[in-house]
């Protein structure tokens, strides 16, 4: 029963799987590295230093763009009453899509962000605890970002007010994630993977709530 | 196992409005019923709160078999070809032959058109075969005649009579007239509360 939803969303979500525009948050992804030298000047002691925390906030950024497609068409297209009549819960509705969603951004982005630590002049080192963080923290960002999606889903303007409800909810995560940049050390990225993993936890259940709670509005 | 829905004293209230209240009804296997009334009147409310979408304000029901809803909303990708869209509600629902009812619908010749490109009425068509394809013994039809045009309409009065005849259970909701044998009907007018004294606060 959960195949084919993860297969549907995987094909609308995942980027070069047919559909356009899923390409873009990876593509926004390598523009932000790609633009900050130009933009900061290119003294490398710079861009060693602070390239970790510029990929941290392209990856927040690259979360927030597919927000606005991850909810709301299927809530208006009735998608989410007709699996609710074949006696398929929210709840797992949602969790399918946290999957598809995280499957579609969180790879692409660690594997991304190679050439962007190549463009940046990131040293092995600091490469090293910027990909472990983003494996700790994107399925995090996956998280939120869906709970938020499906909190908004039913509210005209909701996707530009999902952008800013996202950005304190990942505060933890990027705290932690690319706190360990200034530190050098990976010990922090532990709470990082334990705040993601919370957020993975709550995050189908309150999504569920949320469209079930859209139903009767 | 035998088809069966039944609403006992069902009230429904949107916003601040009691849409409607004291409706009861109880429907065995072979039973059409016509829910009419106005537009705006509570008749979409009515068949939601029938398929469980929507908790009734009082009252309660109670149904024996699947229940098919097909509203103004299709369900389907608009992106994606018919074919990919009423696809995935076939794996959904494990039907493995789809054929019979897309031949019924007339829908062979638009397998390759994008959702966004149909019409309404092509829409409807397409979610009616993946009702068909469901197998559901009871059918909830929210204005399953507009936008059809009378080739199609009398195909949709002929499918409602062949499944009421082999078990099956359909509410329809609609303004305009159906043309199908041994209808009951209800008029959603007469469970509207009085419009003084009866408003909820």
């Amino acid at each position: 029963m959960m195949w084919p939803l993860l297969k549907r969303d995987l094909a609308r979500f995942f980027p070069f799987a047919g559909s356009g525009g899923a390409a873009l948050p990876l593509l926004f992804f390598l523009a932000v590295a790609m633009l900050y030298p130009f933009a900061v000047g290119p003294q490398p002691e710079l861009l060693a230093k602070t390239g970790g925390g510029v990929i941290w906030i392209a990856a927040l950024l690259a979360a927030i763009l597919p927000l606005e497609r991850l909810v709301a068409s299927d809530m208006e297209l009735g998608v989410f009453d007709q699996l609710r009549l074949r006696g398929i819960a929210e709840e797992s509705v949602m969790a399918v899509r946290m999957i598809a969603h995280w499957l579609s951004f969180g790879p692409l982005l660690i594997l991304a962000s190679f050439p962007a630590a190549a463009l940046l002049g990131l040293d092995g080192a600091t490469l090293h605890v910027v990909l472990l963080g983003l494996l700790a923290g994107t399925p995090g960002l996956a998280a939120a970002g869906l709970m938020i999606a499906a909190l908004t889903a039913s509210l005209r303007g909701g996707a530009a007010l999902s952008g800013l409800l996202l950005i304190p909810l990942c505060l933890p995560i990027l705290i932690f994630g690319a706190g360990a940049l200034a530190r050098g050390d990976t010990a922090s990225l532990g709470f990082a993977a334990a705040i993601s993993l919370l957020l993975v936890a709550i995050a189908p259940f309150a999504a569920g709530a949320a469209i079930k709670a859209a139903r009767e509005g | 196992m035998q088809a069966r829905l039944s609403a006992n004293d069902l009230a429904c209230r949107r916003g601040e409005r009691l849409l409607f209240r004291g409706l009861s009804l109880d429907l065995a296997a072979g039973d059409v019923l016509h829910v009419r009334g106005a537009n705006g009147i509570g008749k979409s409310s009515l068949l939601r709160i029938l398929a469980g979408l929507l908790a009734p304000y009082a009252g309660d029901i109670a149904s024996e078999g699947g229940v098919a809803l097909l509203d103004e909303r299709p369900a389907l990708d608009l992106d994606a070809p018919l074919r990919k869209a009423l696809g995935f509600w076939q794996a959904v629902d494990g039907c493995g032959s789809p054929q019979g009812a897309l031949q019924a619908m007339e829908l062979e010749p638009l397998m390759d058109v994008p959702v966004r490109y149909l019409s309404t009425g092509q829409r409807k068509r397409a979610a009616m075969a993946s009702i068909l394809n469901r197998a559901a013994p009871i059918w909830l039809l929210d204005e399953p005649l507009s936008g059809l045009d009378t080739d199609a309409q009398a195909k949709f009065a002929s499918l409602i009579h062949s499944h009421v005849g082999g078990g099956g259970i359909c509410v329809l909701a609609s303004h305009q007239p159906v043309a199908v044998e041994g209808l009951k009907s209800i008029e959603l007018a007469d469970f509207v509360p009085e419009p003084k004294g009866e408003h909820v606060a």
